[in-house]
């Protein structure tokens, strides 16, 4: 999956649990949570619908590793390889 | 004859407008059956009837707005039929308040006006009232009822019969309206429920690691969250404190049998809304993820049934996730009671004698001083601490 592609999905997602994201205001680089308003449940719900789509598994001790936009992209491309 | 009332969805709601019904006169009705779908100004909530019957009369039209306490309909009871019963008359739509906040809860206008005589005709002041906002000229309209008194079905027929340019009435904003209805019934808690606040730090070690390695086996769909944990804790710790769980009303408080917990779920757009899970206490964790998935979905969708909104007996409140370490709540009346979970963070603590870094969480409780003492208060929350120190019997 090209990787412009990839991001559509990811940010089509979010707007399933944040209809008020704007892509364009999602800077890559900054804290996801903090950028957008995602509880617990938000942020859980988020990660479920990546898996709906892409067919990915994300273990809960790698919730770490994604904190900005950018690394959900890195993680999943690694993920989709 | 049953009457079935528009139920209190809370104490921020003393109105509601009727979206639609989802029955017709003759249909029975079973109890916990969704009948009507009305809008407040937080949700469109699916309000379930608590009788059985068969639907004999629908008396309110959709699109109507309505006090709480309006009957809605009414139900021919097992034998009776419609020869034995009595026709009720429609009921009058409420007045729409004038101010943009009422301090208390107007006093319910009565269902069905009588008719009053106007010059020579008979025109029920709901009727008139209805035409007004209909747009129709009340004198021009036909009457149907006892003595050719004008009725609020001739009205509607009237309205219908006539292409109304007068229907663009404005919108009123959603927002405006939900934020009176929070500030009304929080104004309430303040001024009518003695307040008292209590905190506990809570270590979090044991949930925490009993969480992350219960969560390493499940595939994502079923993982579960924190939150769930601290629902069951506060509802087994109620088993021991029931003082924190019921309504105060008329002068006394009603304990609760069951631990029907609101979560208070913020909205995207703005606002809050604290429907209930029920019976907390008697669910596995698992099955309370799925009760708090499925609630967050629909209070965010607006789809919420009426006895979730209105009958929690206690709220639970988790702002941690906003990073905040501790919220000292507003009890939502006619509750006693609120907990809230601040952030968990990680601290210097010192543990067998030894400093060592402990996740922690502030577990608070605000409480009705007219029903329980601070004293109880703190044995409550060392009851819950103690809770969350055994997950793996949660």
């Amino acid at each position: 999956m090209e990787e412009k592609e990839l991001r559509t999905v990811v940010v089509a997602t979010l707007k399933t649990i944040a209809p008020e994201v704007e892509e364009a205001d999602l800077r890559p680089d900054r804290p996801l949570r903090n950028q957008v308003d995602l509880d617990s449940m938000d942020w859980l719900n988020f990660l479920i619908g990546l898996h709906d789509k892409l067919k990915v598994d994300i273990p809960e001790a790698d919730y770490a590793k994604l904190v900005t936009l950018g690394d959900v992209l890195d993680y999943l491309k690694k993920k989709l390889k | 004859m049953i009457e079935f009332k528009l139920p209190s969805l809370g104490a921020d709601m003393d109105e509601g407008k009727l979206l639609e019904w989802k029955v017709s006169p003759g249909d029975t009705v079973k109890k916990g059956q969704v009948v009507a779908i009305v809008d407040t100004s937080k949700a469109a909530v699916d309000v379930e009837i608590w009788s059985e019957g068969r639907v004999f009369e629908l008396l309110v039209a959709p699109g109507e707005t309505i006090p709480v306490g309006t009957v809605m309909a009414t139900l021919l009871e097992a034998g009776e039929t419609p020869e034995t019963a009595k026709r009720m008359p429609r009921a009058a739509p409420a007045p729409k308040p004038a101010a943009p906040a009422r301090p208390h809860p107007s006093p319910l206008p009565r269902a069905g006006g009588e008719g009053v005589v106007s010059g020579r005709r008979r025109i029920s002041p709901a009727a008139r009232k209805h035409a007004e906002e209909l747009g129709v000229d009340i004198e021009a309209i036909p009457g149907t009822g006892p003595d050719g008194a004008v009725t609020l079905s001739d009205v509607e027929q009237a309205a219908a019969a006539k292409v109304s340019p007068a229907k663009t009435a404005a919108v009123p904003d959603k927002q405006a309206e939900m934020r009176r209805a929070i500030a009304a019934a929080m104004s309430r808690s303040k001024r009518e429920i003695p307040h008292y606040y209590l905190s506990e730090p809570v270590t979090m070690r044991r949930a925490t690691e009993w969480l992350a390695k219960a969560n390493e086996g499940r595939p994502i769909t079923s993982r579960l969250l924190m939150a769930v944990l601290q629902l069951k804790a506060v509802a087994l710790a109620l088993r021991k404190y029931p003082e924190m769980n019921g309504f105060f009303r008329d002068g006394a408080f009603q304990p609760a049998a069951a631990a029907h917990i609101g979560v208070a779920i913020s909205l995207r757009q703005g606002g809050l809304i604290a429907p209930a899970i029920h019976d907390v206490g008697e669910k596995s964790l698992e099955q309370l993820m799925l009760d708090l998935t499925d609630l967050v979905k629909r209070a965010r969708a607006g789809s919420l049934r009426s006895s979730e909104m209105s009958d929690p007996t206690i709220t639970v409140t988790n702002l941690g996730e906003q990073g905040v370490a501790a919220v000292y709540g507003v009890i939502y009346p006619p509750q006693v009671a609120l907990v809230g979970f601040g952030r968990i963070v990680e601290q210097p603590w010192v543990e067998n004698g030894a400093l060592t870094i402990m996740p922690v969480v502030t577990a608070s409780l605000a409480a009705d001083h007219r029903v329980s003492d601070g004293h109880r208060g703190a044995l409550f929350l060392a009851e819950l601490r103690d809770l969350l120190q055994q997950p793996e019997n949660l």
